[in-house]
């Protein structure tokens, strides 16, 4: 795409200087850790606010709510942090959701006697099959994946109201075991969060500290020196989307536990969200930098933001608005603090030589 | 590497061989130049079958709906064909048709402004929150692909800020009717003459014009374009500045289409624009396709969205329909590319070996 | 030196036979041979286009040859991709630094190779001692941990060997290493090299300074078109010799600017300023006269030709035309003033690869070529056909897309395209790379007789004899300045060189 070029000529015209008096840490590093920090202060203050409004914001069943309501979008944000952080993107997600979140109820339907870890592997291999789908038409026709992914949103959503045909499912079409899935918690903490939290420390782990996790990065750093450093970027490509569209199914059974009430709307909409939460993490929409635990965090802050207005008897109409105005402010803050740190860079050359 | 063989003769055999290859090249470069025709052509099939075997296809009345239903997508499609071409993205059209529909419904509500004035205003702050896109954009250097996502939230919620779930619908009657009124003695509804008039318009701007040619030069290399003198910034900011203004007249329309006034108009309609621009041939890297492909992208996909509707299709499982259009749109032409290459380079290196 | 200095009492390490790689049309490599041997530095030299880029990405894996076989230790030699030639021990410095600039410097490294810790994991500790101690052998203080992004060139080079050294290649490729190196740096980069010789690896070493390449190589190979022209032990050659070969006849019959009679002066620079890039860099160019802007890549040459133009930015000083102030910033006043810019980077900044040979040649005329705001009735089809005739441009089909061309007449659709314009002022960088030596001469005689029809013509050139048949007067530039002015008599090979590389300066 030709909107990448920003960064290219920037590196070009910077001459730093290296050696003695670098800070030891790496500049990236640090602005993600302030990044993360910042969302985390963000996040404190609107806690804080809300509950100095209204203090039952913090009573243990709100903050159960508040917990359940962001562990599905905490999950898809992981699985698109994977995704763009290798300069691709994936717009198909909310359908696979959706799709999987209503054949998880026709699968207790048919069978009403399935064990609900089996609904759960089936739910996953089938999101990782439409995933895989996504990959292998990626992979195929080289077209860039927003195109791809744009069209499969539409394809697995026709084939989830085609299956569908008007019908809905009810929780009591499922059986409280699964359902129980949904609510129950542990030490006051929903089993649902609990999920998310583990698939965010385990990708976390993975894109640190496996060869492949920092490949990804390198691939969406720079696709071409991907390629000469011998790295096979279209595997990796695929894999994640394949990756992707599990967690995708992931989050589309854990839907289902849920809501328990499934039609084919499922999760419709969702991918923006998701996406909006990515970015708003940190996550750079051009690839190569970003973290999940960012895109986690932004995720809780979209959710909790969505919660505060609701107590802070704002019109929760402005929820949308609020999103969008974030999106800006964060994508803005990141282009301010790279030119001011390529300025300072820049400056510095004068006497580098 | 270019190494120049002009002024050294290639080997004879070689050189015949390689010659019939690029001749065969250009013919399917020129095959995929013609997509427009493919597209015209599908759409032509579709409508004849459609005919033959769907029942009521074939009626004024269903000509009439199909046409209005279309009104709406033909419009932003023809702004949002110019931005891909430049390798830019705007997915906030959907948004901005519904914000300026709202805000047509809290004017006429609350200002006591004559309809014709509001609806100039209307138009005037499209324009304006098109100019926020592209000031992001261009001003700020950031990608639209981002922008226009945050947009697209921003304007979707403050179009709920404006008019909260209520709905405005006591426009005056004969502004609605005029909306649906069909051309005298004829079955086709009066809305889409202006919508030709534009289609002409973007056409001849895009194909005829200086700035056009800017526009596909700044898609394929911007860097070659800024050298070549094209304002690449400016021509953008102006073109999403000109996207919102269609937004705005396309906000109106709806409006008075549906004689309703509503926070989720339009929803989601910025991904079908967006098929339907790239499903007519525009390349999503920038730089290729036209207006004619778009235009009949616009019809191929309304009539079999209609034609499958009237053959009792459930409306929301047509969009299996849509995305694999896309799908086959984009991957049909790269697939068929690339078989003619590995072919190509097959043949090459047996004729190497043989020689 | 090293004992085998012809390099035949032992078996070659690698030998590339008759190998070939064509793209498209276009024949890159036509039947070359190459034989490396451990312990000895190889030069590869050519005329920029003669192929040695595509010979150094066969060797990287990056590019499958048509025809031809490599062997490596005897061994046949099949290389399907950059991850077999990693493992097969051939390490590529390419031209340009292929970093990823979100990732550390220790990360660029050991991509894919990183060392491990239990259970598979990185172990970045390790990995970050081991970045050091590779930059303390080669005597450099870059901090493992931070970003490659905003390196300068330099650095990036650096790090690029660190990462050749890391994996104790047993064939180096250096692909143009030394273009944005100064002195010391080049010298550091010899010493790595030459340590990587005593071990027994074999260097295969590209570039145009001879200097360079007669101190370090014991061999020297020529191309010429994409062929083998000669293989030769460096001791039996001389630098006139090795040029005669690469260009394939005499040098001096290839430039043949003529005197011209001086007119006004049409551009004056004056104290043209950007921070970290160049600074207060002055001088004219009078009507009938081809000034070269010489120096080593990377001096800021190109950047001042874009800030001229208005492509890019300047903080402090002033551009004249014919006496006129120029807006700066802005390409379209440049070109309104009746200035033109051929770009270094054809096919990045030249020209629309994917458009018509009719649309690129017109395409900084569309404005004056329109009709009430409307290109109608062919109009830029006939001056198309206008241009590229009187420029000799082949082309099947205007409608061609220019990519189909060959680079000579690629550079010809530039030209064609800003010759349209009818400028006063003609900004050519690079003028003659890429294309082939007959395409060159006819490139020659275009802008002598430019110059002759009263032109003023600023010349950026890396190849020094281009520079000193062509130019009236030579700026030599070095590190953002312009350090020298030499008029034609005084311009010899030495005299540029010797600014160019900063020592003009000190003595």
């Amino acid at each position: 795409m030709s909107r990448t070029d920003t960064g290219a000529s920037e590196r070009v015209a910077d001459h730093p200087p290296s050696g003695p008096g670098r800070p030891r840490r790496g500049l990236t590093e640090r602005l993600l850790a302030v990044r993360e920090l910042s969302l985390l202060i963000a996040l404190a203050a609107l806690i804080l606010v809300t509950t100095m409004r209204n203090d039952r914001f913090l009573s243990a069943q709100s903050i159960k709510d508040l917990l359940l309501g962001c562990a599905i979008l905490v999950i898809l944000a992981v699985g698109q942090t994977l995704v763009i952080v290798t300069r691709n993107v994936d717009l198909s997600i909310g359908s696979i959701l959706g799709l999987v979140a209503f054949a998880t109820g026709e699968l207790f339907l048919a069978a009403p006697g399935t064990p609900w870890p089996v609904a759960l592997l089936v739910g996953v291999a089938l999101g990782g099959l439409c995933g895989v789908v996504n990959g292998g038409l990626i992979a195929v026709a080289k077209v860039p994946a927003l195109v791809i992914t744009l069209g499969t949103l539409y394809a697995f959503r026709g084939i989830d109201y085609y299956w569908a045909a008007g019908r809905q499912i009810n929780a009591a079409d499922m059986p409280r075991s699964f359902l129980r899935l949904g609510n129950q918690t542990v030490l006051g903490v929903p089993v649902l969060f609990l999920v998310a939290l583990v698939v965010v420390a385990a990708a976390g782990f993975y894109l640190r500290s496996y060869r492949s996790g920092r490949e990804l990065y390198a691939i969406g750093s720079e696709p071409a020196a991907a390629r000469l450093s011998g790295i096979p970027v279209g595997r990796r490509v695929f894999a994640v989307f394949a990756a992707n569209g599990a967690l995708a199914g992931l989050a589309g059974v854990l839907y289902a536990a849920r809501f328990g009430t499934l039609d084919a709307a499922a999760g419709a909409g969702l991918e923006l969200q998701v996406v909006a939460a990515a970015v708003v993490g940190g996550v750079a929409i051009f690839g190569g930098s970003g973290s999940v635990y960012g895109a986690a965090l932004g995720a809780v802050l979209l959710t909790t933001i969505g919660s505060s207005l609701a107590v802070l008897r704002i019109d929760p109409f402005w929820q949308q608005a609020v999103v969008g105005a974030l999106i800006l402010a964060a994508i803005g803050l990141d282009r301010l603090l790279a030119l001011r740190t390529a300025a300072r860079l820049r400056g510095g050359s004068a006497h580098g030589a | 590497m270019a190494h120049d063989s002009l002024y050294t003769a290639p080997p004879s055999g070689a050189g015949v061989e390689t010659e019939r290859e690029g001749g065969r090249f250009a013919a399917l470069r020129r095959a995929l130049g013609s997509w427009d025709a493919a597209v015209v052509a599908a759409l032509v099939v579709a409508v004849l079958l459609a005919s033959a075997s769907v029942q009521n296809f074939a009626t004024g009345r269903n000509a009439q709906f199909l046409l209005l239903d279309l009104v709406p997508l033909a419009l932003l499609a023809l702004p949002m064909t110019l931005i891909v071409i430049t390798g830019e993205i705007d997915l906030s059209v959907a948004s901005m048709v519904g914000l300026s529909s709202t805000l047509m419904g809290q004017m006429w509500l609350s200002s006591g402004l004559s309809l014709e004035l509001i609806c100039v205003l209307v138009v005037l702050l499209g324009g304006v929150l098109g100019a926020v896109n592209g000031v992001f954009i261009t001003g700020f250097g950031l990608p639209s692909l981002a922008v226009t996502i945050g947009t697209l939230a921003l304007y979707r919620g403050l179009s709920f800020v404006v008019l909260g779930d209520q709905a405005v619908a006591d426009f005056p009657p004969s502004w609605t009717a005029a909306a649906v009124r069909n051309l005298p003695g004829a079955s086709i509804p009066a809305a889409v003459v202006p919508v030709l008039l534009l289609a002409v318009v973007f056409g001849v701007v895009l194909h005829a014009t200086p700035v056009g040619r800017a526009l596909y030069a700044m898609g394929n290399n911007d860097q070659a374009a800024t050298f070549a003198g094209v304002s690449v910034a400016r021509t953008k900011f102006w073109l999403f500045v000109v996207s919102g203004a269609v937004c705005g007249l396309v906000g109106v329309f709806w409006t008075l289409r549906y004689a309703s006034a509503r926070g989720d108009n339009a929803t989601g309609l910025e991904l079908t624009v967006v098929t339907a621009v790239l499903l007519g041939g525009v390349s999503i890297f920038g730089g290729r396709g036209g207006l004619l492909g778009v235009v009949g992208g616009v019809l191929l996909l309304g009539v079999l969205r209609n034609a499958l509707q009237l053959a009792d299709v459930d409306a929301n499982a047509l969009t299996i329909v849509t995305g694999t259009l896309l799908i086959a749109s984009v991957v049909l032409p790269n697939a068929v590319a690339n078989l003619r290459a590995r072919l190509h380079r097959r043949r090459q290196r047996a004729h190497l070996t043989a020689s | 030196m090293s004992p085998d200095t012809d390099g035949t009492q032992t078996s070659p390490l690698l030998v590339l036979d008759d190998i070939t790689k064509s793209f498209g049309a276009v024949a890159a490599l036509r039947g070359v041979h190459l034989a490396l041997h451990r312990g000895a530095a190889h030069a590869l030299v050519g005329e920029n286009g003669a192929g040695k880029s595509t010979l150094v990405k066969v060797l990287a894996g990056a590019h499958a040859p048509d025809s031809g076989r490599m062997t490596l230790d005897g061994q046949p030699l099949v290389l399907r991709g950059p991850a077999d030639a990693r493992a097969a021990g051939i390490a590529v410095i390419y031209q340009e630094p292929t970093l990823f600039p979100d990732l550390s410097v220790a990360e660029n490294i050991f991509m894919g190779r990183q060392p491990l810790r239990g259970a598979r994991r990185i172990d970045s500790r390790a990995m970050n001692r081991a970045t050091e101690r590779l930059f303390a052998r080669l005597g450099v203080r870059i901090d493992p941990t931070r970003p490659a992004r905003g390196l300068s060139i330099a650095d990036q080079q650096l790090v690029e060997i660190a990462k050749a050294l890391s994996f104790d290649a047993r064939v180096l490729v250096m692909d143009e290493p030394t273009a944005a190196l100064s002195g010391v740096e080049v010298e550091r980069l010899f010493g790595v090299a030459r340590s990587l010789c005593e071990r027994g690896a074999a260097v295969l070493f590209i570039s145009h300074r001879f200097d360079e390449v007669f101190d370090l190589c014991q061999r020297i190979t020529v191309m010429r078109d994409g062929a083998w022209v000669s293989s030769d032990p460096a001791a039996d050659l001389t630098v006139d010799e090795v040029v005669r070969r690469m260009v394939g006849r005499d040098v001096s019959s290839l430039y043949p600017k003529q005197d011209t009679t001086l007119r006004d002066t049409l551009l004056d620079v004056r104290g043209l300023s950007r921070a970290g890039v160049f600074s207060d860099v002055s001088f004219t160019v009078h009507g009938g006269e081809i000034v070269a802007l010489a120096g080593l890549v990377g001096a800021g040459r190109s950047e001042v030709a874009r800030a001229i133009f208005g492509v890019d930015r300047y903080d402090a000083g002033q551009v004249r035309v014919a006496g006129r102030v120029l807006r700066p910033g802005n390409p379209r006043k440049a070109i309104a003033a009746g200035m033109a810019l051929v770009p270094e980077d054809r096919r990045q900044q030249g020209l629309v690869m994917e458009l018509s040979v009719e649309r690129n040649a017109t395409l900084a005329r569309r404005r004056a070529l329109s009709r009430l705001g409307l290109l109608l009735g062919g109009a830029e089809r006939a001056e198309a056909r206008c241009w590229t005739r009187r420029l000799q441009v082949k082309t099947s089909r205007l409608a061609a897309p220019v990519a189909t061309l060959s680079g000579g007449n690629q550079q010809k659709v530039v030209l064609a395209k800003w010759l349209a314009t009818e400028p006063r002022i003609l900004i050519i960088d690079e003028p003659t790379r890429g294309i082939d030596v007959g395409t060159k001469a006819e490139v020659h005689r275009l802008l002598s007789e430019l110059a002759g029809a009263g032109l003023a013509i600023l010349m950026i050139s890396s190849e020094l004899p281009e520079v000193l048949g062509m130019a009236d007067r030579v700026l030599v530039m070095h590190e953002g300045r312009v350090v020298r002015e030499l008029p034609r008599a005084e311009a010899d090979e030495t005299s540029v060189m010797f600014a160019a590389t900063g020592q003009g300066a000190a003595a």
